[in-house]
């Protein structure tokens, strides 16, 4: 029996037999980031957290979790994603995405409950033990696990394909935050502020929810390609035909070019969703609008939402634009448009255009989606499809290290300027002139990446088939 | 469009019909569209 389970898990298992569809693979991925991208709606949790001991919000007890402590939670899991994403990139490899999945779903849905007995105990620390560490662990390992098996399936297109299912882990956040506070409503009579039940319920529906994923994903055969689909015989200058290994992928400029490129990136776009709220609350106020016409909390609330309606869209629309347009101009066009909007926000805050503001950041927005959508089709132009997930894996250290530095420069922009006196827009200016030089950087890293030196490609002989 | 393998895989699974192809899009479909909705409607009082 052990034996038979085993087996249905390997890669050899998963090799997708004559007539079936390829286009299975991108809803098997996105039941993945889907999950996975729960993640994103943490914050729906850190009010009820922070009163489990009193029962109220408004007044949480002495002994009740402080917003500092539970913010630690979400800072885990994302140095999380990044780590086990790097380490265990080539494991993914060797043993195929229905594996790798498998192992995310468990650490996944295992650091819910894990989670739900820390909160059941009041225990900080099996909470991060729980949902930091272990569902860290399955974040990293459930953001890889279905990439390179998609660009395997999409060699025409990987854009396109990428684009499909990192957009569901913007569109996870989305279904994870109503499921939550739903599922808080009913349980509140059960256990305090119904969190801990919750966490349980959660942690099996996306448990679930990901096993579509795991038997549904399939990798090609061995030479498999698409129907009518030649492929390319020579390299273009950054689109090459051969393949780098992981190990040697990081010796290239051009890995640590490309980890600039998406640290910098995701950096600047922190910088407008931890501004967003209270930027268009204090810019487009009453005193600035008129009585009764300014933003208020409810109205801010939903810019965020639509924040994130267009940071969902952004990813499949660039990436798939990127098919066409090519990597490297791509992100010329995050950099160098991000540049000049990042520049403008603060002026259009000041002079009180609300739809102006609102499409500028919108703007902004989808393209910080687009790039985390568009980096690994941009990997596989420059190291090949051989261990693009591996690779890809490594470079989301880049995520981590923006997701703790991003807020952190932030939070100290805004406040060093509110120490001045500053306030309203002009507190802000600071943050959005500092994330356009962010921009700069990446831009700049950007024009620097060129094809990969042939001395890092793994010979003909050596070389795993892609497909395989 | 439909993949063309070039070698036989080791296992005798049958053909994907459009209905299962349909029926996987509408498992993660479904999901989505409805978070999108929650959002969207949220998003809607920055408008009134």
């Amino acid at each position: 029996m052990a034996e038979n389970s085993a087996s249905l898990l390997d890669r050899s298992r998963t090799v997708a037999g004559p007539g079936y569809n390829r286009w299975l693979v991108p809803p098997a991925a996105l039941a993945i980031h889907l999950a996975i991208g729960q993640a994103y709606a943490f914050s729906v949790f850190k009010k009820p957290m922070g009163a489990l001991i009193s029962g109220n919000v408004d007044a949480p007890a002495p002994d009740d979790w402080t917003a500092g402590q539970l913010a630690v939670i979400f800072s885990i899991a994302i140095v999380l994603l990044g780590l086990s994403a790097a380490v265990f990139g080539k494991w993914l490899e060797r043993v195929g995405p229905r594996k790798a999945m498998l192992a995310s779903a468990l650490c996944f849905a295992g650091g819910f409950l894990i989670a739900s007995l820390g909160v059941h105990l009041h225990s900080i620390w099996l909470v991060y033990f729980g949902y930091g560490f272990v569902g860290g662990c399955g974040l990293g390992i459930g953001y890889i696990s279905p990439v390179s098996t998609l660009i395997k399936w999409f060699p025409d297109r990987p854009g396109v394909a990428t684009g499909m299912a990192i957009m569901g882990f913007g569109g996870g956040a989305m279904i994870g935050s109503p499921l939550a506070v739903a599922l808080m409503a009913q349980f509140k009579d059960v256990a305090p502020m119904g969190v801990a039940p919750t966490f349980i319920v959660m942690g099996l529906i996306y448990l679930a929810f990901m096993m579509f994923g795991v038997f549904t994903i399939r990798v090609p055969a061995e030479g498999w390609k698409p129907e009518g689909y030649v492929v390319p015989t020579t390299s273009s200058a950054l689109i090459t035909t051969a393949n780098v290994d992981a190990d040697n992928a990081i010796k290239t400029p051009q890995f640590w070019l490309l980890w600039v490129v998406l640290c910098m990136n995701v950096t600047a776009g922190i910088g407008v969703l931890e501004s967003a709220s209270p930027l268009i609350q204090e810019s487009f106020s009453d005193a600035a609008m008129g009585a009764g016409r300014g933003v208020t909390a409810a109205a801010a609330a939903g810019f965020v939402g639509l924040l994130s309606l267009f940071n969902l869209l952004g990813r499949f629309f660039w990436s798939s634009a990127s098919d066409k347009l090519g990597r490297k101009p791509t992100y010329m066009i995050y950099f160098g448009l991000g540049i000049a909007l990042y520049a403008l926000v603060p002026t259009l805050a000041a002079s009180a255009s609300l739809t102006l503001f609102v499409v500028v950041c919108c703007v902004i927005m989808s393209m910080y989606g687009g790039g985390f959508a568009t980096i690994p089709a941009y990997l596989r132009d420059m190291f090949g499809t051989m261990q693009v997930g591996a690779i890809h894996g490594r470079l989301l250290t880049a995520w981590s290290t923006a997701g703790i530095l991003g807020p952190l420069l932030v939070n100290y922009l805004r406040d060093n300027q509110k120490a001045k006196g500053l306030t309203g827009a002009a507190a802000y200016e600071s943050v959005f002139y500092t994330m356009a030089g962010v921009l700069v950087v990446g831009f700049i890293a950007n024009i620097l990446v060129t094809a990969v030196s042939e001395r890092y490609h793994v010979k003909k002989a050596n070389a795993v088939p892609a497909g395989v | 469009m439909n993949p063309q393998p070039n070698s036989h895989a080791n296992n005798t699974e049958e053909p994907s019909s459009g209905l299962s192809v349909a029926l996987a899009w509408l498992f993660v479909g479904v999901p989505l569209m409805w978070g999108v909705s929650q959002t969207f409607i949220k998003a809607l009082t920055l408008f009134r």
